[in-house]
């Protein structure tokens, strides 16, 4: 299948700095994508560079087989929609005049726009100017301005920032059913709990280059960061450790002689399993997986490093 | 073209629902009207004055009252969308820079002309009601000259005040300059001829002083109004130097025009030339 998106060893620099280089990257349809990275990391500025508002200093940018700043970019960007950070729209007008205005833009018919009024969950307030909206209300219009059109490539620069619990639910949400019909997403999010359900593949961005792309599982496999063990019961001392202790598995007692936790190598889990389960007084054991948030910190230590060293 | 119409169509409802062109047109009208009235009042009389007078009163305060209106009606169309974060999703959206911006132009343009032909428009009505010595015959001329210059100096000051929005990348910077470039235009200019002229002790070129002073666009607007009624000599302060001789008027005008696409174009190209 042809990728939705190509880049090939992109750079771009501002006056001499880099804010990205070397970048390659693909995105497949219907993949949802989680850009990863500090403020400054370079991800406004790939987003800028898909849309074709920015031009590569070098390099190639592919949207949907064609340059987004050449001659078919008007085409293009029908296909596109977009969710800046921190848009704010026009505060003398009302929700819907601003969905119309963006929708007479994008040449879409008057109907699809208070259709997406509907689905966002904004028909109630959407004669009301957007001066008195909330910032959920207005991150709902710039959702609903972004799905203007049925876009084939939606970018999402941080859409979950600012918004309730129960917003962000409704936001993951229409990420997945997006996902269901074949969109392909870009998000772009500082790490987010919560957010590695909803992505396929997440790239780790720091001082404009890659550090890190796959699936999840794929980064934790690379990180080789350990599992987080917790178990509870009686007895789990002598012997236990000993069995553990041959797995490469260090255990960190907290102090109370029911419980302990214990760090194993992922390619260990199933033995290291096996001997826990041995013991007789067990009562309980949790394993927890390395975290987007663990990973995000393990690349984004190695990058600096990396950084520092080519300074 | 059907996005220039697009834009055009939502900076004028902006136009009325900021009650721009509400605001305008009463301040316009009344200011007419109310010169038309108390024109009379310094050779102790009260009542309407002479049309002559009224319009060379009304171009006096209009040349500093248009620019003023157009500079803040549209100094922060750039700069403001951008600091909003709506320019970079329009640029993402099949929307050229040039259209954008021509687009914005016709909008507040269209705001600009509606309020100064009905604020100028209503005065003229009302004069023409209450004023004895008016008559259709003698107001329609003289006024719709001043409608028509009153409404390009207004989109003079517009295109300026685009070019001011392009160059600064915030808006507290860009309203300083839009300031600053009111205070250039309607005061400093002409204090600064004032000084060559007395400077020079009057040595100065006529021909140089003639050219210098349709510099600038709001000597250019005074002309346009002034000369042509003996009021005028007394009023027009700096121009009075002109003496008698005339301007043709398709010159003036001319010259207004110019200095809407000039600045109109600059501040597109160098949109346009834009790398963010």
């Amino acid at each position: 299948m042809n990728a939705i998106v190509e880049l090939d060893n992109v750079e771009r620099r501002f006056r001499g700095v880099h804010a990205l280089r070397g970048l390659s990257l693909r995105l497949a349809p219907g993949e949802v994508l989680g850009l990863l990275g500090h403020n400054g990391a370079g991800k406004s500025t790939m987003m800028k560079l898909v849309l074709g508002v920015l031009a590569p200093s070098a390099g190639r940018v592919t949207v949907l087989g064609h340059d987004p700043r050449g001659n078919r970019a008007r085409e293009l960007r029908l296909q596109l929609g977009y969710l800046p950070e921190n848009v704010s729209f026009y505060d003398s007008l009302t929700g819907r005049e601003v969905l119309h205005y963006f929708t007479r833009l994008k040449r879409i018919v008057i109907a699809e726009a208070n259709r997406l009024l509907e689905q966002v969950g904004l028909a109630h307030a959407a004669d009301r100017r957007v001066r008195t909206y909330s910032k959920g209300m207005r991150q709902r219009l710039g959702l609903a301005q972004a799905l203007l059109g049925q876009p084939r490539l939606l970018l999402l620069d941080e859409p979950t920032v600012g918004l309730d619990p129960m917003a962000v639910r409704d936001v993951y949400a229409m990420i997945d059913t997006l996902r269901t019909a074949g969109t392909s997403v870009i998000l772009c999010s500082h790490v987010l709990p919560g957010v590695e359900r909803h992505i396929d593949r997440v790239a780790i961005l720091c001082q404009g280059r890659l550090l890190a792309s796959g699936t999840i599982e794929a980064l934790r496999e690379q990180a080789g960061l350990p599992l987080q063990i917790h178990v509870r019961g009686q007895g789990l001392n002598g012997a236990l450790h000993q069995r553990l202790d041959d797995r490469g598995v260090t255990i960190e007692s907290d102090g109370r002689n029911d419980s302990i936790r214990l760090k194993a190598p992922v390619a260990e889990k199933i033995a290291v399993l096996r001997a826990l389960l041995e013991e007789r007084d067990l009562n309980d054991i949790s394993v927890e997986s390395p975290t987007l948030d663990a990973l995000y910190a393990h690349f984004d230590a190695r990058g600096r490093d990396g950084g520092q060293a080519h300074a | 073209m059907r996005e220039l119409l697009i834009v055009a169509n939502k900076e004028f409802r902006d136009g009325l629902r900021n009650r721009w062109v509400l605001a305008i047109t009463l301040a316009f009208a009344l200011l007419a009207v109310g010169l038309a009235w108390f024109g009379a009042a310094a050779s102790g009389e009260l009542g309407f004055t002479r049309i002559s007078t009224t319009i060379v009163s009304l171009a006096s305060l209009a040349v500093f009252l248009i620019p003023l209106i157009a500079l803040m009606l549209a100094y922060d169309s750039i700069v403001g969308e951008e600091e909003q974060g709506t320019l970079l999703l329009l640029m993402t959206y099949p929307l050229s820079r040039t259209g954008l911006l021509a687009g914005k132009f016709l909008g507040h343009g269209a705001i600009l002309a509606l309020s100064t032909v009905l604020g100028f428009g209503i005065a003229a009505l009302v004069i023409l009601v209450f004023a004895e010595q008016a008559t259709p015959g003698n107001l329609f001329g003289p006024f719709s000259l001043f409608i028509v210059s009153a409404v390009l100096l207004g989109w003079v000051f517009l295109a300026l005040a685009y070019l001011i929005s392009v160059l600064t990348r915030e808006k507290a910077r860009a309203a300083g300059l839009a300031l600053l470039v009111w205070f250039l235009f309607v005061l400093v200019y002409d204090l600064a001829l004032l000084g060559l002229l007395v400077g020079t002790e009057g040595q100065v070129g006529a021909g140089l002083f003639r050219v210098l002073l349709m510099l600038n666009p709001t000597d250019v607007f005074r002309l346009v109004n002034l000369t042509g009624f003996e009021e005028s000599a007394a009023a027009s302060g700096l121009l009075s130097v002109m003496g008698d001789q005339g301007y043709p008027l398709s010159l003036l005008l001319g010259i207004l025009v110019a200095w809407i696409l000039v600045p109109l174009t600059a501040a597109a190209a160098l949109f346009s030339a834009r790398r963010t």
